[in-house]
This record gives structure tokens, sequence and C-alpha cells, in this order.
């Protein structure tokens, strides 16, 4: 097994882990997290590629992900801010429960 | 051209916007409306004093004229006229209407004090004065023919003033519908004289349709049965003038007008509008004399004027006749005015304008003195009508007897100090000359023995004896009939008189302040007794009286001012005309058929009076069968109730049943096939149509229903399927691959 299969491997487990708990959690907070690691398994993905691929010296895999980060920062920071509004308005975090588009 | 001619239309203005001033007032200003009317016909009266005096001062060939005209309305490259026209005819006419239309005005304050439509009752005779001006100004047969209308329309309102009462709605209804007969050979005529002569213009310097070339042509072109169109239009239009002036055979009308107000009868069925028929007749001479044969006198001799003498004589002996068995005083005179107007049209038809006009003239003053000299009677004796209720009114009425005998005599002719006498004489001496036919002389010297006969019946039957409405028998009876007609009837006020017991007379006195305050005291004892009028209403009587006896002596044969003044030559006294060509004869004769008259009454009605309301006339016990003829005048009315009335009622209802069944029928065929194409229709489009389209409808709602369910709402569930899809594809794609 070469060390891109290892990587491979590793991140589509956590993508799995990640998508069975973005799935099956109820909780808001916990789907999001489970979210969060879907978007990792994807980096590392990228990093993977980048470092076992034909070019490695010209460090666009790390560009990449160096954004990716940033912005799944962001994006964590609106989705625990919606969860946030939502639980204001329905008194509930339980993904469940939020169903209706209507106020 | 004077100023007089061109603000000639001033005269029938002044009364029609006072009409309509008074029209837009609110009702209680009843000052307003009496001062407006007299006013605007007082100052109409000045002007026609202008007038009059304008066409005084001509000498020269011919009589006085002068036209003005103006444009009015286009039709194709032809201009329609209006205008008027200032000569003798005109101004005479004027005279006549504003001045007696004045008093009647005054009159009428009085009258009419206690009616609570005083407004429309002035509204009414100031718009009826406007269009009678406009009749006696006009230029142009078209503006005579509105100004006709205006007349027409303005009696049917009067004549049912009283609309509550049935009878008076009746009547009204009945005079419109019968000059409406004659209007119609009016309107006829018109057309014809402008097809023919391509002018209504009565004068337009020489292109008139009564001057030179237009006659001769019209008088040379024969049509049907070989009469020439002037005749045939001058019948037509003399047509008109039947209906208006009551001629026989459309002389229904006027004796049922006296359902409306005195004051009406008198200024509208007695001395104006019905003379408007034989102003017309005046006013078209030169039509109905076109190509006439000089007769006797000087007089032309046509088909069209030999009819309008025959028309008038018969009506005269036909109206006298009838007069003599009636017993409603105002019905008495309303034939005794057929009776004169026939006079009229006889003396145009024999004599020339001069002759009838003159009659007009004079008849006018002292018929509206008779008419409102009964006015007077009928306001004096509580709303009483019927002659056989009075009596003896010479005692408690002074003033109305003295000015009522001056109206009788003139009207029966009683030689020499009355008018009536030389504008008769006139009539009969031209009659007399006439060279077709003697009968109509005959006919009319009946026709004055008949009206001295029934104007003394009257006078007798009214003012001498004993006053019989409180002497009869069965008064109380009476008295409850005439408390139902006041209740149906007049003014509330006159209901509120006859229930506490005091007179209308004393209301009166209240109203008006001018009553003769003695009389009514005396009268205020019995509630009952005859009472004399107030001033306002006895001096208009004096004034007429005045009139009805001087005005003969404008056209007696010694010094005939009048006959030369309408045709324009001078006309010197000279006594010796008096004995030439038997004049004097004639007028002895008259004298002796108007002594035989009076006497003939005086002996019958005056020497023994009727003692009671009931008792017989004394006509009726010598010749029941006579009497109930006349009295019941000649069965015109049964007569056209059985002929024309009974075929109008026939085509009527036929005209009904194919209305109903065959029109009707063919209607009601079209709707219900109509109908059932739409049930037809309307059964495919919710049955199959409609079935087809919801059926479509609901599955479509169905399917988007089922779909719906679909969308959850829930996150993570679509996430699910999104995963599930993903492994679905990527299967897909490493299987596809191997294949």
């Amino acid at each position: 097994m070469t060390p891109l299969q290892g990587c491979l491997l590793v991140s589509a487990l956590l993508f799995a882990i990640g998508f069975a708990g973005a799935v099956t959690r109820r909780h808001a907070i916990l789907a999001l997290v489970g979210i969060e690691l879907m978007l990792n398994a994807a980096n590392l993905n990228f990093i993977a590629f980048w470092r076992y691929g034909p070019h490695p010296e010209a460090l666009t895999g790390l560009m990449f992900v160096i954004f990716s980060i940033a912005i799944a920062a962001a994006e964590a920071a609106v989705g625990l801010a919606l969860v946030i509004a939502i639980y204001r308005h329905y008194k509930t975090s339980n993904l469940d429960e939020v169903k209706d588009l209507k106020g | 051209m004077i100023w007089i001619v061109n603000n000639l239309w001033l005269i029938p203005a002044l009364p029609l916007g006072a009409a309509g001033i008074i029209a837009v007032n609110k009702q209680p200003q009843r000052k307003l409306a009496a001062t407006l009317a007299i006013g605007s016909m007082g100052v109409a009266f000045l002007l026609s004093l202008c007038a009059f005096s304008a066409t005084l001062g001509h000498t020269g060939p011919g009589a006085f004229r002068e036209i003005f005209s103006f444009h009015w309305i286009q039709f194709g490259g032809h201009w329609m006229d209006l205008g008027w026209v200032l000569d003798p005819l005109t101004a005479v006419m004027l005279m006549m209407v504003t001045f007696v239309g004045t008093l009647i005005f005054i009159f009428s304050v009085g009258y009419m004090a206690h009616d609570e439509n005083f407004m429309r009752f002035f509204c009414f005779l100031a718009l009826f004065a406007a269009g009678m001006l406009g009749v006696v100004i006009a230029n142009n047969l078209f503006l005579f023919f509105v100004s006709w209308e205006i007349v027409g329309l303005t009696s049917y309102l009067l004549i049912g003033f009283w609309y509550h009462k049935p009878s008076a709605a009746a009547a009204a209804k009945k005079a419109f519908i019968t000059t409406r007969i004659g209007d119609l050979g009016l309107l006829l005529g018109m057309v014809w004289l402008y097809a023919e002569t391509g002018t209504l213009n009565f004068y337009d310097h020489g292109h008139g349709c009564l001057e030179g070339s237009a006659l001769t042509q019209m008088a040379a072109h024969a049509t049907l049965g070989g009469l020439a169109v002037s005749t045939m239009i001058g019948l037509l239009i003399f047509l008109g003038a039947v209906g208006k002036s009551g001629q026989v055979p459309l002389h229904v009308w006027l004796p049922d007008a006296m359902e409306g107000p005195t004051p009406v009868s008198a200024l509208i069925h007695a001395a104006t509008m019905v003379a408007a028929g034989v102003f017309l007749v005046a006013r078209v001479y030169p039509l109905m004399a076109a190509g006439g044969i000089i007769g006797g006198h000087g007089v032309p001799v046509t088909t069209a004027l030999t009819v309008v003498t025959w028309v008038g004589a018969i009506t005269a002996i036909f109206a006298a006749s009838i007069a003599v068995a009636q017993n409603d005083i105002k019905r008495i005179l309303a034939y005794s005015t057929v009776s004169q107007l026939g006079y009229m049209m006889m003396g145009l038809g024999v004599g020339g304008v001069a002759v009838g006009m003159f009659h007009l003239i004079t008849h006018a003053f002292f018929k509206a003195l008779l008419f409102l000299g009964s006015g007077s009677v009928i306001h004096g004796c509580h709303e009483e009508q019927d002659v056989r209720n009075m009596g003896g009114l010479k005692k408690y009425m002074p003033l109305t007897f003295a000015t009522y005998a001056i109206g009788m005599l003139a009207l029966s002719g009683f030689p020499l100090l009355f008018s009536g006498f030389w504008s008769k004489d006139e009539i009969l001496h031209a009659a007399h000359g006439w060279s077709v036919s003697q009968i109509p002389f005959y006919l009319g010297c009946t026709g004055a023995l008949c009206t001295a006969f029934y104007m003394t019946r009257q006078v007798a039957l009214v003012f001498f004896g004993q006053y019989r409405s409180a002497a009869v028998p069965g008064r109380s009876s009476h008295d409850s009939h005439r408390a139902e007609v006041l209740s149906q009837g007049s003014s509330s006020s006159h209901v509120a008189a006859a229930e506490d017991g005091r007179t209308p007379h004393s209301h009166q006195a209240q109203g008006l302040s001018h009553g003769s305050v003695s009389i009514h005291a005396a009268a205020a004892g019995d509630g009952r007794t005859p009472h004399e009028s107030p001033a306002v209403m006895t001096v208009p009587l004096v004034i007429l009286a005045g009139f009805a006896i001087l005005l003969g002596f404008i056209g007696t044969p010694a010094w005939p001012w009048f006959d030369g003044y309408l045709t324009g030559e001078a006309t010197p006294f000279d006594l010796g005309r008096l004995t030439e060509g038997g004049t004097l004869g004639l007028m002895l004769a008259s004298a002796v058929i108007v002594f035989t008259g009076l006497g003939l009454g005086w002996l019958l009605y005056g020497i023994r009076p009727r003692q009671t309301a009931e008792e017989k006339d004394v006509l009726e016990r010598a010749q029941p069968a006579i009497y109930k003829v006349l009295q019941n005048k000649y069965y015109v009315d049964e007569f056209y109730e059985a002929t024309v009335i009974r075929f109008n009622a026939f085509t009527a209802q036929l005209c009904d049943f194919f209305d109903r069944w065959i029109f009707g029928g063919a209607v009601l065929a079209v709707t219900y096939v109509t109908l059932g194409l739409a049930w037809l229709y309307r059964l495919t489009d919710e049955h199959l149509v409609n079935f087809g389209f919801d059926t479509g409808c609901e599955s479509l709602r169905q399917g988007g229903g089922e779909l719906s369910k679909l969308q959850t709402g829930r996150v993570q569930t679509y996430l699910r399927i999104i995963g599930v899809a993903l492994v679905a594809l990527i299967l897909f794609l490493i299987w596809g691959r191997k294949a």
C-alpha cells in the first residue's frame, strides 16, 4: 500500500464518519460537526493528491487547502449563527422539529 | 326702419322671461309671480302701443308693412329664416292680446287668491301670453307653428289645471287631441307650401309665400280634383284654424275646456287663443283668395273662401242653437264663443280680413267681459255654476250685473250703442252681398236671433227673479254634493270655508283688503248669500265694459276706420254711406232681429221668473223633444263616441291583438328556440366540458399532493438521499466502466 492509498483510505474513513454524523445526529451543532469532518476529509484528499502528485514543488494543493480552511472557518461561524437564530425562533435545536420554511 | 320693428321680439320675450323666472322660483312667492306676470304684460302692452302708433302714421298706397328676418338654420344650400312682421293686422292683435291679457291677469290675482298653485297658474298664463304674442308677430309659418303649439300646450295645461278633477283631466286631453287633428292639417299645409314655394316667410320683399309671384304660380298650378294648389294648401291650413277655433266638426273640445279656471276660459277660450284660428285665416288670406273671381263688394270668391264661409255659417247657427238649452253659465258662454267664432270665419269668407278681424277684436273684449263676469258670479255664489240655482243676483252684485248686462247687450248686438252690433252687422251686410249664395246670410240672421235669445235667457235666470239656491227644498243634499265636489276639487281653503261656514269672501277681504266691507258685513250674517267680488276683480270688468261699448265706433259704416286702417286707405267720416247700398235697411232688419230675440227671451224667462231650481225649462215644457236634442248638443259627443272613438278603440284592440299574438308570438317563438339552445349548451358545458376539465384538474392536484410529500422539510432526510444517490452514482460509474 502506497502512502497515497493510505491517505485516501483515512480521508474516506473520515468522510464516512462525518457523513454518518451529519445524517444521524438530531442536534444541529453535532450535525454541523459532522459536516466539518467531511470538509476536512476533502482537504486531506487535496493535500494527498498534491503531495504525491506530479508537481509537489508547485505548492498549489497547499494554497487550496489554506483557502478552504479559511472559508470553512467563516462557514462554521455562519453555521453557528444560524443555529442560534433557529434556536431563538423555535426554542429548540432538534433538526427534526425544524422542518417548516414558514415562520 | 323704426326701432320697434327691430325689437318687436321683446313683446313675446317679456312674458316668456317672466314665465321662466316664475317657474324656477319656489312656491310661496305669490307676490313675485303676480308682479312679474302682470308687469311683463304691462310692458308688452306699452310696446304694443308703440308698434300700433308706428303703423298709424303711415300714409300712401297699400297697408303699412315692415318685416325683420334673420337666418336661423341651414339645410342643404337653403336657409330657413325666422322673423316678424309689423302690419296693421299684427298691431291690432298685439293691442288686443296684451290689453285683455293684462286685465285678465289682474282679475286672476283675485280669482285665484286661494289656490295653492298660484305660482304655477301665473307661470302658465305668462307662457301662454308669450306663445300667443309669438303667433301674432310671426312672419314665418314655421315660427307661427311653433308659437301655435306653445299656445296649444298651455291651453292643455290650463284646462287641466285642477288635474285632480277627473273631468278636468279628461277635458284637457280632449282639447289637446282634438286640436291636434287640426294641427296635422296645418303641418301638412306648411310642408306643401314649402315644397311649392321654397319659403315659409309670409312677406319677404316680394319673395314671400303670400306675395305676388308665389301666389300666381300656386293659383295657376292645378292638382287633384282640378283644385288649385293654393286652394288645397289654404284648406289644409284652414283645418288647423278649425281645430283651434272650435269650428264644426272639431268644436267639441271648446265647451269642455270650461273645466279650467274662469280667467283661463276668458283669456284663452274666449278672447285670444280661439281667435288665433281666425287670425291664421286672416294672415293667410292672400293665399286663400289667390286666383279668385272678384264678386260683389270687391271681395274675391274662391273655393277655399267658400268653404270657410260655409263652415263658419254652419258653426254659427249650430252652436247658437245649442246654447239656448244649456244650464251651466260657462257652457252657455262657451257655445256662444263657438258661434261667434263661426261669425268671424263667415266674415272672413264673405267680406275679407277687415270684416272678420273687426268682429274678432270687439268679440274679444265683450266675451272676456262676459267670462270674467261669470267668474265673478261663480265666485260670489260660492262656486255655483248652474244658472238654475242662481237668480236675483242683480240685488247682491250690482256692479257685476251692470257690466255683465253691457257685455250681454254687446254680444246680442243691441243697436247703435254697443260694439257687437256694428261688427256683427258688418258681417251680415257682407254675407248679404255674397255672390255665391244667400243661405249663409239667413243662417247668420237666425244665429243672431238665437244669440239675443239665449243671452236674455241667461241674464234673466242669473240676475232677475229671486235667489233660488237657498229656497231649494232639497238644499241639504245639494250642499253635501257641493262639499264633495270641493273636497275632490278646488283648493283646501274652499273646503275650510265650507266647513266653518264662512264665505270665501271673508278670506277675500282678509287676503286682499280690497273687498267692499259693507257688503261683506251683510253677507257674513248668512253664510250662503251671494256677495259682490272685490275691486281687483270688478275694476277689470268696468274697463272691459267701457271698451265693449266704445270699440264699435271704429268700424261703423259711416266711418269704417278699422277697414281703412287694415287696407291702408284714408277713410273720411261720411254719414251718407249709412244710407248707401241698403245699409240702413239691413241695420234696421238686424235691429228687428235683435229686438225679437231679446223680447222673446224676456217673454219666456223674464216676465214670470223661474221659482225653484228644479222646475222644468219653459222650452222644455213646450218642446221636450227638441229641447232634449239641444241640451245634449245634437248628440255630437255621442256620435263621435259611437263612430270615431269606437273605431279608434276597435283599431287599438286589433293592434293589441296583432301585437300580443302575431308579433308577440313570433318573439315568443324566438325566445323559446333561444332558450332551448341555451339549455342544450348548458348541458354540454356542464356534463362534457366541465367534467373533463374538472377530472384533469383533480388528478393534477392529487399528483401534486402526492409529490409534495417528498418535501418534508427535514434537512437530514435530503442529505441522506443525496448520500444514497452518490453511492448509487459511484456504483453505476464503476460497473458502467467495467461493462
